[in-house]
């Protein structure tokens, strides 16, 4: 009511000068609202009218207001109430009340459920599903072989433990934390520290931090009483906003435009709720104003991003060692270059340029560059040397090396050599065993405040508003001065009817394909319904009982019946349930991106398995890196050597104008905002990348090596020894029968093209001739390619 | 029915509900259904790029996007400002300047008139500067608009909002949403094809994403160095005899999987694989221009040494069209000159005049410049004021960014040539009639190729995404 941009739509008592009814009725020539489909009839502008005059009073405002979660009758605002687990006729089918609920609603439709998958199938998929990684054959064997009744518990406690399982579960989460190792828009600058709040993530998940906790900690770590630097580190999932460094972009845009996100981010991520379209006005379909949107926003604005040193365990005692000598070498080039002795005076320029804006285009120019290129450019240089940081002096230093010409011209630049100079220091500073950094955000010394930003745009201040919740849900704990703490701990609170639905719905997704909700970003009125409404309820107060533990929500999943059916199709669910909602069988679907490599290199044995720690850069097509910008400077792509060319997927930097191939081709998500769900295409370019990437030429290589090394000799003996390391089972006879008429093809082939086998196979194997070798190199290829391969059955 | 009759009638099914998205899917077949067609059944479909026939009728079918990336200055090449010689090297009074926002410079930095010369060209009499003599011959054929704006004044918000309708990163570009909503003809290219010339382009892989989009629809680079297609070529040691019985056994194994599991996403791989390998034979037949006639290679400038680069991506946009591929796009960047603009200009003019007009007039006399949409244009345009660094260095002076008015032009399919829309004023500073906004560019462009613009959308975050977001309004003035 309080009107946009053009001021207040009601005079209440003044039906005729209120703008509502001017634009109803089409008072205004050419300006009549609505502006497309049915107009209002005479009749409801006349309620409107009359409404108006007797004062326009909205009585739902107040009843909102006060009401809190009874305000809507919309399932997902309503409180979560343990519902009691219904009795089945099949009770023995059973194994925990998943199935009482799962089975209730396939013997209502009198659907029987699919038998359990047999113990191959279990133990491929609840390795993928909660280590990321295929079962080895050892540990095939000891699972066939272990006649306990508790045999697939055991498995699942030994993924549940193994450190692979927290790069597996981080993925999902680094995908909603819209997680990328760079800045994004031009410039895309690498973020070196970024990897940090990943490596956090996959340890809080290792040591099954307790959701709660690991919300307040991501939200709010800076704000706990004595916070540990891990608890900093955690705040970084908000620095995964894109940074804009272009020239001459309007730096408090783009400080609104990050803050914006992390308002929407979190509305996604916990409340499954889409609050960013309330950006520019109220949510057209849920209960969620365009004052509340800023509301929330509020809790973000007064944060700052500030990098801490992170340092991880053992780094201290080679960075102290090495510290004065990197210094000193560091000051002795900076001198010899004349840096030292020219820094004062470009100082200067700078604030001058800053002092003067308009005078001298050359110092606006570069001015805008230090605010762009530096973080809180313009406070360091403000900041007297002696009390900055040396992480703020050594920024300040380098840009001026690279960006000197801006203020002296390019020739006297390329006289000063600094070229040169930015070289030295880089080998120099690579070779510094320095602390590991962390972005984190922490509470701003200068106090912001917020306003309804008009239409979403930041120079259009409306309303100003105080951090706040929206008031259709439960009320926030009663404070004087709201902080992000608070807001956390409103996140997780007992009553919050959103958060627990929303995460143990993402658990569903991703041991089943799908959610029970099957719009994961959407639990509001444009969203899909539950499927199965009690049991999303049942999960969601089990996960808050259980202590918030995700793993224990994950082992529950994973032991019931329903997910351990045959994922088969059968024929007479074809037209009854085409997209298996009743869940009478489990659903088959493609490994993400990430999981693809992961597997083909497990499989092959090339995987390195260290868990943790910087991200890394596979081999790629020069012509990939040729087109970022301009081929610049800030985006190098420097192929990682030696083992760190086998790192699970999870660790490929994600350079967001330039990302690597295979997680493009494979629905990998653009880190722009938070994704709740990848999507699943079927490409030519997905088969281009499997077959002809040298990076699964390679795998196929080594999987054929493999092979041959540890399988001893029938053609048969070494498929089956194949087939369990990629699709843990044994060949059948059909499939032995048509790769071993292929494996003679390529034999035949191959004898005619020696040089075909040189380049397939180029190792010498004792005992085995190369082309026999080659033509495995095929087989590999073909297993490595099979559709079974590439999905989660 | 044979495994291979279900992969080519059924095998999309479960592809359709997973990527183009159960919503998506309802949404284009609401769509089609308003139309007045009989919404599909994802069942009764094939592949997410089969062709589809649009809601309304529509002349162009495919679209050849020339994107000229970094915002060439429409000042010195298709807006003429005489009036601006009596400013020359000086600043503008405030009272003008006053609402002005730059991005480097500050308003009060000195104007610089256009040493260009600009005359009239064709029937029409469209004036066009002397740095485009070649493309300046196919005025009558050119819808010149003088008077486009943009909302974003950097790069890459610039072109995301060019290519995406929004200045934010994460929405489907303009190629990705017409492969959604019309499929593609060719059966063994891609749907959307980028090619590019000079450096990347500031928004990098935005440019072509598909965004929320399935990645089925996201542009496909074509590569100048290397091979065309990533990994198009089989490694070494793999001949084509070699890959066909690798993917014969694949395919083989696969269907006998099928058969014991019967999980309908593995037809529509075993497509995937086919469409693939398709895919390496017809490649190099594409870039084989063997069998262009000299004239042709000429017209383009295939053969010269300035012109080689653009004039082979055109040559290929046509030959792409003509295999049925749906959206083109030709980056070349970058014409983002802050300073020694004069050069600057004149080398990307060099190098891309005589190509473009070569593509124009060839597509005309094959009779696919009707059904083909032409678009030339940048992500905003260059101010009258000039961005001089060091006074004593005069040749380096430039342009800043301006995205209030600038110029663009398109041809071809459903476009009425031979004229030019909008007036700025005498300075180039603001527009004075026919304002067109990127989103108004866009919902004409959709019309064109048979699309209502509010209509063509998608179910993303609890939305009904579109290209031109809640706004847009077809510029009747441009139609045939």
């Amino acid at each position: 009511m309080r009107g946009g941009s053009s001021g207040p739509v009601i005079q209440p008592g003044k039906s005729g000068e209120s703008k509502l009814i001017q634009m109803v009725s089409g008072a205004v020539e050419g300006r009549i609202m609505p502006p497309a489909g049915a107009r209002l009839t005479s009749n409801e502008i006349g309620l409107l009218r009359a409404w108006i005059d007797q004062g326009a009073v909205w009585p739902v405002t107040a009843k909102v207001l006060t009401a809190g979660p009874s305000g809507s009758t919309h399932w997902s605002f309503q409180p979560i109430v343990r519902p009691g687990v219904p009795s089945v006729r099949k009770s023995d089918w059973a194994r925990n009340p998943i199935d009482a609920f799962v089975l209730a609603k396939l013997e209502s439709e009198g659907i029987p459920p699919s038998p359990e998958a047999d113990k191959r199938k279990s133990v491929r998929r609840v390795s993928l599903d909660l280590t990321g990684l295929p079962p080895t054959p050892g540990e095939i064997e000891e699972f066939l072989a272990d006649n306990r009744a508790d045999a697939y518990e055991r498995l699942v406690d030994k993924k549940l433990q193994s450190p692979h399982y927290g790069e597996k579960w981080a993925r999902y989460w680094l995908d909603l934390a819209r997680y990328a190792d760079s800045d994004g828009y031009e410039k895309d600058n690498q973020r070196p520290h970024a990897w940090r709040y990943r490596h956090w993530v996959i340890e809080a998940l290792n040591r099954d931090m307790p959701f709660d906790l690991f919300t307040l900690e991501q939200i709010a770590g800076d704000l706990l009483p004595d916070s540990t630097v891990d608890q900093k580190v955690a705040t970084g999932f908000h620095r995964n906003t894109l940074t804009n460094r272009e020239g001459g972009v309007n730096v408090e845009q783009f400080r609104f435009e990050q803050v914006v996100d992390r308002a929407s981010t979190v509305g996604t991520v916990w409340l499954g709720l889409t609050v960013g379209c309330a950006q520019c006005h109220d949510h057209k379909f849920d209960p969620i104003s365009q004052k509340e949107f800023y509301q929330l926003f509020a809790y973000f604005n007064t944060a700052d991003e500030v990098n801490i040193e992170a340092p991880l365990p053992g780094e201290r005692g080679p960075y102290l060692q090495a510290f004065s000598d990197y210094y000193a070498k560091r000051h002795k080039l900076l001198s010899e270059y004349h840096v030292t002795e020219r820094q004062p005076e470009w100082e200067r320029k700078m604030l001058d340029g800053a002092e003067h804006p308009g005078k001298w285009t050359d110092l606006d120019v570069a001015f805008d560059t230090v605010q762009k290129m530096v973080d809180h450019g313009e406070r360091i240089l403000r900041t007297p040397v002696a009390k900055r940081s040396r992480y703020e002096q050594d920024a300040i230093t380098d840009h001026l090396v690279e960006w000197y010409a801006q203020v002296v011209g390019n020739k006297v630049y390329k006289e000063l050599a600094f070229k040169e100079l930015q070289k030295k220091l880089y080998d120099l500073k690579v070779s510094f065993p320095d602390l590991s950094q962390a972005q984190t955000i922490s509470e701003s010394s200068e106090s912001r405040k917020t306003h309804v930003a008009i239409r979403g745009d930041y120079r259009q201040n409306g309303i100003e508003v105080q951090p706040g919740i929206p008031a259709i849900l439960h009320a926030g704990p009663s404070t004087q001065q709201p902080t992000r703490l608070t807001l956390a701990q409103w996140l997780i609170s007992p009553r919050n009817p959103l958060t627990a639905r929303v995460m143990v719905n993402r658990f569903w997704q991703e041991l089943f394909g799908q959610g029970i909700v099957t719009t994961p970003d959407d639990f509001g009125a444009q969203g899909a319904k539950p499927s199965h409404p009690e049991l999303l309820d049942w999960l969601a107060a089990e996960f808050m009982d259980g202590g918030w533990s995700m793993k224990r929500m994950h082992k529950l999943i994973v032991m019931s019946a329903s997910y351990r059916q045959s994922a088969n199709a059968r024929p007479d669910l074809d037209s009854r349930d085409p997209y298996n909602v009743l869940l009478a069988r489990q659903t088959p679907f493609r490994l993400p991106a990430e999981l693809i490599r992961d597997t083909a290199l497990s499989a092959s044995g090339l995987l390195y398995e260290a868990i943790g720690g910087k991200s890394v850069q596979p081999h790629q097509p020069e012509s990939v890196s040729k087109l970022a910008f301009g081929n610049n400077d800030w985006v190098k792509w420097e192929d990682s050597q030696g083992r760190d060319r086998y790192r699970r997927g999870v660790y490929i930097h994600f350079q967001r104008t330039m990302p690597y191939p295979l997680l493009m081709n494979f629905d990998a998500p653009d880190a722009s905002v938070a994704s709740c769900r990848r999507q699943r295409s079927d490409t030519p370019l997905q088969a281009l990348n499997l077959l002809n990437d040298p990076v699964f030429l390679e795998t196929a290589q080594a999987l054929a090596e493999r092979i041959l090394r540890e399988a001893p000799g029938t053609f048969q003996s070494r498929l089956d020894y194949g087939f369990e390391l990629c699709l843990a089972r044994k060949a059948d006879s059909n499939e032995s029968e048509r790769l071993l008429n292929y494996f003679q093809k390529q034999r035949a082939i191959l004898k005619q093209e020696p040089q075909a086998s040189e380049s397939l196979f180029p190792v010498d194997l004792a005992g085995i001739d190369r082309v026999e070798a080659a033509a495995w190199v095929g087989v590999s290829r073909v297993i490595l390619n099979l559709d079974e391969f590439l999905t989660r059955e | 029915m044979t495994f291979k009759d279900f992969i080519q009638i059924e095998g999309r099914r479960a592809f359709l509900r997973d990527c183009a998205g159960g919503l998506g899917t309802i949404a284009l077949a609401h769509l089609l259904g308003v139309e007045g067609r009989s919404a599909e059944t994802p069942r009764q479909r094939d592949s997410p790029l089969a062709p589809k026939a649009p809601p309304l009728a529509a002349k162009a079918k495919n679209v050849i996007f020339l994107f000229m990336a970094g915002a060439p200055s429409q000042l010195d090449l298709f807006d003429p400002k005489p009036e601006l010689q009596k400013w020359h090297g000086k600043p503008l009074p405030p009272s003008m300047t006053k609402d002005l926002k730059l991005a480097f410079i500050k308003p009060t930095a000195a104007i610089m008139a256009s040493p260009r010369q600009f005359k009239p060209y064709g029937q029409c009499g469209m004036e066009i500067s002397d740095y485009l003599p070649q493309t300046a011959t196919c005025a009558d054929d050119m819808c010149l608009v003088r008077s486009m704006y943009s909302d974003a004044f950097n790069h890459h918000p610039g072109q995301s909002l060019l290519m995406s309708g929004s200045p934010l990163s994460g929405r489907p570009t303009f190629g990705s949403w017409l492969t959604y909503g019309l499929g593609s003809e060719s059966q063994d290219l891609p749907g959307f094809v980028v090619l590019s010339s000079g450096g990347g382009a500031s928004a990098g892989s935005n440019n072509w994403s598909s965004g929320f989009l399935p990645s089925t629809y996201q542009g496909v680079p074509f590569r100048s160095n290397g091979e065309p297609i990533l990994y198009l070529s089989n490694p070494k040691g793999v001949s084509a005899a070699t890959q066909r019985a690798s993917l014969d056994a694949l395919r083989d194994v696969n269907e006998h999987h099928f058969k014991n599991v019967g999980n309908v996403e593995i037809a529509s791989r075993v497509a995937a694989y086919e469409l693939a390998f398709r895919m390496q034979t017809s490649a190099p037949e594409l870039l084989d221009f063997s069998k262009e006639s000299p004239a042709t290679l000429d017209l383009y400038g295939v053969n010269q040494e300035t012109t080689r680069p653009y004039a082979t991506n055109c040559l290929l946009a046509r030959r792409l069209v003509e295999r049925g591929v749906r959206f083109v796009m030709l980056a070349h960047s970058s014409w983002d000159d802050h300073g020694e603009l004069n050069k600057n200009l004149k080398k990307n003019c060099d190098k891309t005049d005589q190509p473009v007009a070569a593509l124009l007039k060839d597509l005309k006399q094959r009779g696919l410049l009707d059904s083909t949409l032409v678009v030339w244009a940048g992500e905003f345009g260059r101010t009258p004021m000039t961005q001089l660094n060091r006074p004593e260095e005069i040749d380096s002076a430039g342009r800043d960014h301006h995205p209030n008015c600038f110029s663009l032009w398109l041809a071809g399919g459903g476009i009425r040539g031979g004229q030019v829309i909008g007036k700025n004023d005498e300075l180039g500073l603001n527009i004075v009639e026919d304002k067109v906004h990127i989103h108004d560019l866009h919902a004409t462009l959709l019309r064109c190729l048979g699309f209502d613009h509010t209509r063509l959308t998608y179910r993303h975050m609890g939305r009904d995404f579109r290209l031109t977001d809640v706004a847009g309004n077809v510029v009747q003035r441009m139609l045939a």
